[in-house]
């Protein structure tokens, strides 16, 4: 799923400068990033051919070459224990969504806080925050786990969400994306004029940190879609499983069942459509870019 | 025998059981098991075989009912993933009530305390498996800490129709199998008899057990670790050889090309276990109604003994409020008619019951092997040869060593033998380790 990430990206800005310059195609980069490409392409266009293939083609008739078993895939997808497929979406939507949200919301406002206001322990606090990047979430999944279950909080939806909000790399990305794009002159402009700090935050540097938030939304998004081992360790209800632990059920059955390739496939292969369409959607935020012109430099 | 920290472990079992004031204080239960319960008991039960919650419902609507005992299924991922998951759960208090484990996974959760003594609850359900079985779930004490619920018994699967081909016969020992394999090599070189799969360590322990291997024992207060005996040894030396000279192949099974072989006939054996029709099914589609299944080939001409492979049971936490109930359940569920049948009709599954070997869905064969009408009669006269086992308390980290150790080693074609010692070590290691005490 996260192979994806790459594609959606938009070409970074800078690339196009130099419109006078004759542009040469330098043989050996382009090679090398066709190849890139192709490594990171193939294993999607196989899950995209596999996914139409029948249980007695999937091992059998060529790797590439598609299959006829598609509508029968995706109906036995559906009927798999009356449909938990489509309530997993439903969970992992719903964990992404509002998890992305809330934790856009949160670095927002502390990355906000913490690149405009002086105050003491700010570089201390960065610091222990910039640690928690460096951290990888993975290892906070059993803490977190026991945490939750002193409040008695673990198999439920929120077990999944709250451990998600606080995203010490989204505090981190706001903060930088803030101090870079929220001039303190149009702060202190927005104070002389008399609106509150709230009113300045909402009304002034919202909208100039939005290009940033919406790379923090879309980071965080990504995340959590593909989060495993908090929610394996969280829930124990299959019909509050996101997708991607959905789909370990599945294949894991048991040493005496085997694995239901062709669900996990069709699954995985469907799973990959709201992350592409969330790209596709979000990607015009990034060009609408800096609403720079706020103050001379 | 038992050994200090099992003892002290199942000394703080029965303490809870019997309700012990301190332990129940700090304990998030209340009121304690037993004849005390007054009113409805709702139990969780985390397993992973497919269809479960059909077979609930029938407790649900029948004899659960009747006690006012609810169960609910939460589906699971099978594994040692589940064991970590299921310890995690515990060290919070907040195990289910009902869990469901494979034999090896036992001692791991019993020598963490996450399972409760169920003896007094289930103890007349012995008479209804095998002896090899239920020892797997008392751990050889006193105690009872699961009831099986379904085995592998170890099998001997070949292409019955390329058999005749190449003039070969179903190989009654494992010196007639190298035979067989060579003489399959040498009428047909880009055919295999069967692979050695590095990636299956559950198959290699299975092989193990049938030789008369016991890789964890105690004695006295200390754990034995036996990985390198002579009888796996043996069993390494055997295979090391064949995959050395070429004569089976050394891929790993449940690849997509390891399907393709099994389906086109590049591999005309498999060394498996009962659950392998299901397999077949969807690896080898093309090839249903050409295979037959025979008893394991045997070390000694005349024996009868088989491993397993695969096989798991149902347990009670300590962690559950209610483990009479619980334990109630379990015993219906792996022993009860009724739920056996739905259990090998939904689920699939090969019961551990002796009495349901033989009934119901194991009347007639499977259907991939609807050409051998007796498949069932000979699976359960195999299963009753199976061999005891004699699992340990870090089964997972013998198995991790093996998929790296004889990965390698069937790779390189090079010696079994130093990679059984290196399992033999890795284990040793990770028991002290773990702080328990081990015999050398």
């Amino acid at each position: 799923m996260s192979t994806l990430a790459p594609t959606g990206a938009p070409p970074a800005a800078g690339t196009s400068r130099g419109p006078g310059r004759r542009r040469r195609i330098a043989l050996v980069p382009t090679v090398t990033l066709l190849l890139g490409a192709l490594y990171c392409l193939l294993p999607v266009a196989w899950v995209v051919i596999a996914s139409t293939k029948s249980g007695s083609e999937l091992f059998s008739t060529f790797t590439f070459w598609p299959g006829t078993g598609f509508a029968e895939n995706l109906s036995d997808l559906g009927a798999y224990r009356d449909g938990v497929y489509w309530q997993w979406m439903g969970n992992s939507a719903l964990y992404a969504g509002l998890g992305a949200l809330l934790s856009t919301c949160v670095s927002a406002v502390s990355g906000y806080a913490l690149a405009t206001y002086r105050f003491r322990g700010r570089e201390a606090l960065f610091n222990v925050l910039l640690a928690g990047v460096l951290m990888p979430p993975v290892i906070l999944a059993v803490p977190q786990y026991l945490l939750l279950a002193q409040a008695d909080l673990t198999d439920s939806h929120l077990s999944v969400l709250l451990p998600q909000i606080l995203s010490p790399y989204g505090v981190y990305l706001a903060r930088i994306y803030a101090a870079a794009a929220v001039p303190a002159d149009v702060v202190e402009a927005g104070r002389m004029d008399g609106a509150g700090e709230w009113r300045i935050f909402t009304r002034v540097a919202l909208p100039m940190m939005l290009p940033g938030l919406v790379t923090v939304f879309l980071f965080q998004f990504v995340a959590i879609w593909n989060n495993f081992l908090l929610p394996y360790i969280m829930l124990s209800d299959d019909e509050k499983f996101p997708i991607t632990l959905g789909l370990y059920t599945l294949l894991e059955q048991g040493a005496s069942t085997p694995a239901l390739y062709t669900l996990v496939i069709t699954g995985a292969f469907l799973a990959v459509f709201p992350l592409v369409a969330l790209f596709l959607v979000i990607q015009r935020f990034w060009s609408l870019d800096l609403l720079s012109g706020a103050v001379k430099s | 025998m038992p050994y200090t920290k099992h003892r002290r472990l199942v000394g703080t079992a029965v303490a809870v059981t019997l309700g012990a004031s301190a332990l129940a204080a700090c304990g998030s239960s209340s009121d304690d098991d037993g004849e005390a319960r007054s009113g409805p008991v709702s139990l969780t039960y985390w397993t992973w075989t497919p269809g479960m919650d059909k077979v609930v419902d029938l407790w649900n609507k029948g004899p659960g009912k009747k006690e006012q005992i609810t169960v609910t299924v939460k589906k699971q991922a099978s594994g040692d993933t589940l064991v970590t998951k299921i310890l995690t759960a515990h060290k919070a208090g907040k195990a289910p009530d009902l869990v469901q484990a494979e034999y090896q996974a036992l001692p791991t959760l019993v020598s963490n305390d996450a399972l409760a003594d169920i003896g007094d609850a289930v103890g007349d359900a012995k008479s209804r498996f095998a002896e090899g079985v239920w020892q797997q779930t008392t751990l050889g004490t006193d105690a009872v800490y699961a009831v099986p619920q379904d085995i592998g018994p170890m099998m001997f699967y070949y292409r019955e129709d390329l058999f005749k081909e190449y003039g070969l016969t179903v190989p009654a020992t494992w010196d007639e199998f190298a035979e067989t394999a060579r003489k399959l090599k040498k009428a047909a070189p880009d055919k295999d008899l069967t692979t050695f799969s590095a990636n299956d360590s559950g198959l290699f322990a299975g092989l193990a057990q049938q030789a008369g291997a016991r890789w964890w024992t105690t004695s006295g207060d200390r754990w034995k670790v036996g990985i390198d005996d002579e009888a796996t040894k043996k069993v390494a030396e055997f295979w090391g050889g064949l995959v050395a000279e070429g004569a089976v192949d050394n891929q790993p099974m449940y690849t997509p090309a390891w399907n393709k072989a099994l389906n086109t006939g590049k591999q005309i054996a498999w060394v498996s276990a009962v659950w392998a029709p299901g397999t077949l099914t969807t690896a080898a589609p093309d090839t249903k109604g050409k295979w037959a299944m025979a008893p394991l080939p045997q070390w000694t001409g005349g024996e009868s003994s088989t491993g397993s492979w695969g096989g798991s049971s149902t347990a009670v936490t300590t962690d559950s409020a209610n483990k009479d109930a619980a334990a109630k359940f379990a015993a219906w569920l792996n022993t009860d008619g009724e739920a056996l049948n739905a259990l090998a009709k939904e689920s699939g599954i090969y019961p551990a019951s002796t009495s349901a070997q033989l009934s119901g869905a194991f009347t007639n064969p499977p259907e991939y092997f609807a050409n051998q009408p007796d498949f069932y009669d000979k699976a359960a006269d195999i299963a009753k040869t199976t061999a005891p086992s004699a699992w340990g308390p870090n089964v997972n980290v013998a198995y991790t060593t093996f998929k790296d150790a004889f990965g390698a080693a069937a790779k390189n074609k090079s010696d079994f033998t130093a990679a059984l010692d290196a399992m033999q070590r890795d284990t040793v290691a990770d028991l002290k380790k773990q702080g328990f005490g081990v015999a050398e």
